[in-house]
């Protein structure tokens, strides 16, 4: 309970990011990968972990999909998906 | 393929004494280039998207007299499983039979491929890792310390390049080599301090046991263990040390995930990788520029997935390509067509048995010809195809369209076997693969025959170039595919709704890097698929033709022809001489075993406006949709109208009428794919139930549609 209290406040005051909130061109570090088995294991096989910087790249019409940059990879994932993805702006 | 040194053949089974290698590594990394080239031949298809190689592939050669046997696995980022592939893949790696793995891995991309190769490393079992494209890391600026590399991971490094051929002696002589050596070299990656803590000592207690397990060190078993590799602890288990390895495995677990902060040894286990891999990278991998083919790649993104430019530019290519595909096809088409006429006259005026000549000019060279006269349209379908394969758009194009599909139910990736489709059906059913929800698989598969295949192709540039004027047939091309396309997306989202309820599965697939297409490759890919096509048209599609001719002239109707003769005889003017042959003609159609067939199941395509002729056309596609032409070749030829050499286009325009062809289009569009596809439909979906429900699917969907089609035409254009 704690916790989801202090996530929030984290949210409200912009040091905790969700990756789909990330606008084009901008760079963040994971920080959480909210994830069960297997998507979190493929998001960890393209090297989505916590501590990963991703970029983003591009979003096609409404963020339904956004293409990010990890270690080189450039990644397609659904808005879903990337709502799971906590991160900090570097 | 022998080896004329040493005269060794290759064997008729499969690697019989030869080199067994196991060929793994992650999507797009060029794994079957680089079997292409070690093998010389161009044994399999190569692609730049994951799905190319669904199931693993075997390829047999020689090299300096040693037989090597390679299977291709499917290209996976981790064997711990997530698609259906990924499964094959462990399955293999795990219980197969092979003598060493080759891990191909994309040196320009080490880091996230090392990901892969750290999980492999943990099989323990013979490994070599090539280093593949390193052509385009050199152009990148990036340079890699091999020895250091060889020094970390405790496996032999080559270089290669399988586009240039480079290193592929290289590679094969250190297969060989590491193969027939009695030792197998020993993984060396360090874990992190709190992990290898707990190692070492589980590792101790082994040493004072004096335990033993394959040729496993006793270090490698620790780490299987405390991965908790299944496969280990299945074999360990009826070992009475374990009841002393159990509570110290417990509490060395505890104490990891105290260090991680989680209890999931998966993700742990992922987390360790990544680890290695960052450090592996830092400390082999030199670069000191951003990658140039990485940052064009971003900046061709950049147009191509635009928010606004991205969709557009997609149907341009697409209605370009098949705007290509018929006013290209056209021109070689006439000539092919004129070329098939003139012969079977010239034939024909050689033979002196009417029976002979009417089986050799109207049944094999009529329907032959009708299916070869399609091969320029087909050569460039692939030609794209291939293209899009290759290049790596096909990703691209999935990110575009996942919102779209989202939407019907589908998956962005199911893109991918629905564009193949478009090729043909049977590996498109394959390529569903790569789909990991089953419910999603279902529907792709079930709609997947709505994408109108290459065989189909003849049928619709028959009948639009038969009924429409030459401007227009391209644009109706499109239209039909396109059409095919959203009746799918509809019929996709009805299943979705109705049949196959339940959660999507999340989308997160790699964009590869654009590449320029090879020309070998596309050659390769268009030249099979156009040898295959021929070579149906030489076998399956003539025997076809022989059966349909034999079942449209016999059996023989005496009283009718005896009948008609009398009447020839006495009739006066030349003018109704040649009417009453034509309807002798006619009536002995009808009267053959192909008429009384048509006859019987004309009630059933009497709705849609199809006479008998269409619809034994349609019956016979069955077989194979080529068939369809090849059958309307015959059976017009015979009935033809007068005996001048006019091609079936022109038969088919003076026949029928807009509304059947449009009606037939249709159909044609829609209902059950031919044999060949349908039998791996039904080992792709699981079990004969499936194939009767895609049955009654398309064949309600077919009917129905085209009885509203040709309706609405009736209404539009008359009769």
């Amino acid at each position: 309970m704690i916790i989801i209290i202090i996530f929030k406040i984290m949210l409200e005051n912009g040091v905790c990011l969700k990756l789909s909130e990330l606008k084009k061109h901008q760079e963040a570090r994971v920080v959480r990968v909210d994830a069960e088995g297997e998507l979190k294991q493929r998001l960890a096989s393209f090297g989505l972990i916590r501590g990963a910087i991703v970029k983003i790249i591009d979003c096609s019409i409404r963020k339904s999909t956004i293409e990010i940059m990890v270690d080189n990879t450039l990644l397609a994932l659904r808005k879903q998906e990337a709502e799971k993805i906590e991160v900090e702006k570097i | 393929m022998s080896c004329s040194s040493c005269k060794i053949e290759t064997p008729k089974e499969y690697g019989v004494g030869a080199v067994k290698i196991a060929l793994a590594g992650q999507p797009n990394v060029g794994k079957s280039m680089l079997i292409n080239a070690m093998s010389g031949g161009n044994r399999v298809k190569v692609g730049n998207f994951s799905g190319v190689t669904v199931d693993k592939m075997e390829v047999c050669f020689e090299h300096h007299c040693h037989l090597f046997d390679l299977i291709d696995l499917p290209g996976t980022y981790s064997i711990d499983g997530f698609t259906k592939e990924e499964k094959v893949a462990r399955d293999f790696l795990l219980n197969g039979e092979y003598d060493l793995i080759l891990n191909v891995v994309d040196a320009t991309n080490l880091q996230r491929n090392l990901l892969l190769t750290t999980e492999l490393l943990e099989l323990n079992k013979k490994m070599v890792l090539a280093l593949n494209m390193m052509d385009e890391a050199e152009a990148d600026g990036i340079k890699i310390d091999k020895e250091q590399l060889e020094k970390i991971l405790g496996v032999k490094v080559v270089f290669v390049s399988a586009k240039r051929g480079e290193g592929i002696d290289e590679l094969l002589d250190t297969m060989h080599e590491i193969a027939e050596s009695s030792q197998r070299a020993h993984s060396r990656l360090i874990y992190s301090d709190p992990l290898e803590e707990e190692i070492i000592k589980v590792r101790k207690f082994l040493d004072e046991k004096g335990f033993s397990y394959r040729d496993w060190t006793n270090r490698e078993v620790a780490i299987g263990l405390l991965f908790e590799q299944e496969k280990l602890y299945k074999e360990l288990h009826d070992n009475p040390i374990m009841i002393e390895l159990y509570p110290m495995i417990r509490e060395a677990l505890e104490h990891i995930y105290t260090h991680h902060e989680t209890k999931d040894i998966k993700e742990i286990r992922a987390n360790e990788h990544a680890a290695i891999a960052r450090g592996v990278a830092l400390e082999v991998v030199q670069q000191n520029q951003a990658p140039n083919s990485l940052t064009l790649t971003q900046k061709i993104d950049s147009i191509l997935l635009n928010k606004y430019l991205g969709i557009p530019i997609f149907l341009f290519m697409m209605w370009a390509l098949f705007w290509l595909t018929f006013e290209f096809g056209n021109i070689p088409m006439e000539y092919i067509d004129a070329a098939i006429t003139a012969f079977g006259d010239f034939v024909g005026g050689y033979i002196v048995d009417d029976e002979i000549r009417s089986l050799i000019v109207d049944g094999i060279i009529a329907g032959v010809g009708a299916v070869l006269l399609f091969l320029p349209n087909i050569v460039i379908l692939y030609i794209g195809i291939a293209l899009l394969e290759t290049t790596g758009y096909m990703s691209r194009v999935a990110f575009l369209l996942d919102g779209f599909f989202h939407k019907f139910g589908l998956h962005g990736k199911s893109f991918i076997p629905l564009v193949t489709g478009f090729g043909c059906t049977v590996p498109a059913y394959m390529a569903a693969r790569t789909l990991k929800s089953e419910k999603d698989r279902l529907i792709t598969l079930f709609i997947l025959g709505f994408m109108s295949c290459g065989a189909r192709l003849p049928v619709y540039v028959l009948f639009t170039g038969a009924f429409f004027s030459e401007a227009v047939a391209g644009n109706m091309l499109f239209l039909i595919y396109i059409l095919g396309a959203l009746i799918g997306l509809v019929m996709a989202k009805l299943l979705r709704i109705f049949v196959f309820k339940g959660e999507d599965e999340p989308f997160v697939m790699e964009m590869p890097k654009y590449r320029l297409p090879s020309f070998k490759l596309i050659w390769h890919t268009v030249y099979s698929n156009a040898a295959s096509y021929l070579k149906k048209a030489g076998t399956f599609i003539l025997l076809a033709s022989v059966l349909i001719w034999f079942a449209s002239n016999y059996p023989k109707n005496e009283s009718i022809v005896e009948e008609y003769s009398k009447k020839i005889e006495l009739a006066k003017s030349k003018e109704e001489k040649e009417k009453l042959v034509l309807k002798l003609q006619a009536k002995e159609l009808e009267s053959s075993y192909l008429g009384q067939i048509g006859k019987f199941s004309e009630p059933f395509f009497a709705p849609l406006g199809f006479d008998w002729r269409l619809s034994v056309a349609l019956e016979s596609g069955l077989a194979a949709k080529e068939v369809i032409v090849s059958t309307l070749g015959v059976l017009y030829s015979i009935g033809k109208v007068d005996q001048t050499s006019s091609s079936l286009k022109e038969t088919l325009a003076k026949n029928l009428n807009i509304p059947t062809a449009l009606s037939f289009i249709v159909f044609v569009m829609l209902y059950l794919p031919c044999f060949a596809a349908s039998s791996v439909f039904t080992k792709e979906a699981g079990g004969f139930k499936y194939f009767v429900y895609l049955f009654l699917f398309t064949t309600t969907t077919a009917w129905l549609l085209s009885f509203i089609t040709y309706r609405v035409a009736l209404a539009i254009f008359g009769s």
